[in-house]
């Protein structure tokens, strides 16, 4: 509501540069980090348990203070963050199907 | 929430009919029941973040699919440590290309974060300057992609429909999902530009410098997603 009376606008809110230039930082370490996962060739459930928390950190850094969802009100932040969850679901349909795609195709195709 | 204590009751000065922001469960709560527009923020930066979240939407189908179709392949997958390696001084550097595109994209970001905040603050040359930057930052993003599509199209034989190391569907998604990000990058780009000319030429001085942040929250956008690529497609 931009007609707030004498409320501080929560948009127009300011954050020292400083925290900018650690996320930043922060966000180099973790990509460093996710690199070094390939580098040094782990495999396994080790490999995409590591990828998987470096994407997440990363995201949440990127989401929180550069897009400022950390100070939106959460009429906003649950608009935004809630509805994308539905592609779990789709993603539980596609495993299912890409196994039991895979084992046909082993049955009828090798 | 790190969300200031408000007032729940509106003080004397403030006048009838306006709305004071509550905090927590409860201030949500109430802007969505108040009979009113349930986001106190600008219309543009509202639509703006409708938007990505429509875009989430998209990119993730196209990651999906990608992780179907990769789980469903009896072919084997390409390694993509090694297609995607840099040749330094005679050693193969896996994966380097997509590191410094990386790093580039995260520093276009924090520039592009730092852009807004000098916005917020009124500096207006420096905004422009830092959303200068970021724009160049995306076109060496953009410039390194069209040299990693060159290289697999024209050294490795990689198609669409089909390539020699590996699966063909390694083709599809990987054009399929980095086309799609970069075209997303290209738009930034223009967008960035034409925001810094504009606000160069005083045209925001009325309305402010709103339109800065929304810009932002696309182009933080397209990091974003890059995140999701770099983890799912070529660390997988």
């Amino acid at each position: 509501m931009e007609s707030s009376g004498t409320q501080p606008s929560r948009h127009q809110q300011d954050h020292p540069i400083s925290l900018y230039l650690k996320i930043w930082g922060l966000l180099f370490v973790l990509s460093t980090m996710s690199y070094m996962v390939d580098y040094f060739h782990f495999h396994g459930y080790l490999r995409w348990s590591l990828i998987l928390l470096f994407m997440l950190l990363k995201a949440g850094l990127i989401i929180a203070v550069f897009m400022h969802m950390a100070w939106e009100r959460l009429a906003l932040v649950y608009a935004i963050l809630v509805p994308p969850l539905c592609l779990l679901v789709l993603m539980g349909l596609m495993v299912t199907e890409a196994d039991y795609t895979q084992a046909t195709r082993l049955l009828f195709f090798r | 929430m790190a969300t200031p204590a408000t007032p729940t009751t509106p003080s004397p000065h403030v006048p009838p009919g306006t709305v004071v922001p509550v905090a927590g469960w409860s201030g949500m709560v109430k802007d969505w029941s108040s009979d009113r527009e349930a986001f106190a923020v600008p219309w543009s930066k509202a639509m703006m973040w409708i938007f990505l979240v429509s875009d989430t939407f998209v990119f993730s189908c196209f990651l999906i699919g990608y992780m179907t179709v990769r789980t469903a392949t009896v072919v084997p997958w390409p390694n993509a440590s090694l297609v995607f390696s840099l040749n330094i001084g005679g050693a193969e550097v896996p994966l380097l290309l997509i590191a410094l595109m990386t790093f580039v994209l995260i520093s276009s970001s924090g520039t592009m974060a730092m852009a807004v905040h000098c916005a917020n603050r009124g500096d207006r040359v420096n905004a422009a300057t830092l959303m200068f930057v970021t724009a160049v930052m995306g076109e060496i993003f953009v410039g390194m992609q069209a040299f990693e599509w060159s290289k697999l199209i024209l050294h490795e034989g990689i198609r669409p429909w089909g390539n020699p190391i590996g699966a063909p569907q390694f083709g599809s998604s990987f054009f399929m999902i980095t086309g799609f990000h970069g075209l997303h990058v290209t738009a930034g780009v223009i967008t960035l530009l034409t925001v810094a000319i504009r606000m160069m030429r005083g045209r925001y001085e009325g309305s402010g410098y709103r339109i800065v942040e929304v810009v932002g929250l696309y182009w933080h956008f397209v990091d974003l997603v890059w995140v999701f690529i770099f983890a799912l497609f070529y660390l997988w």
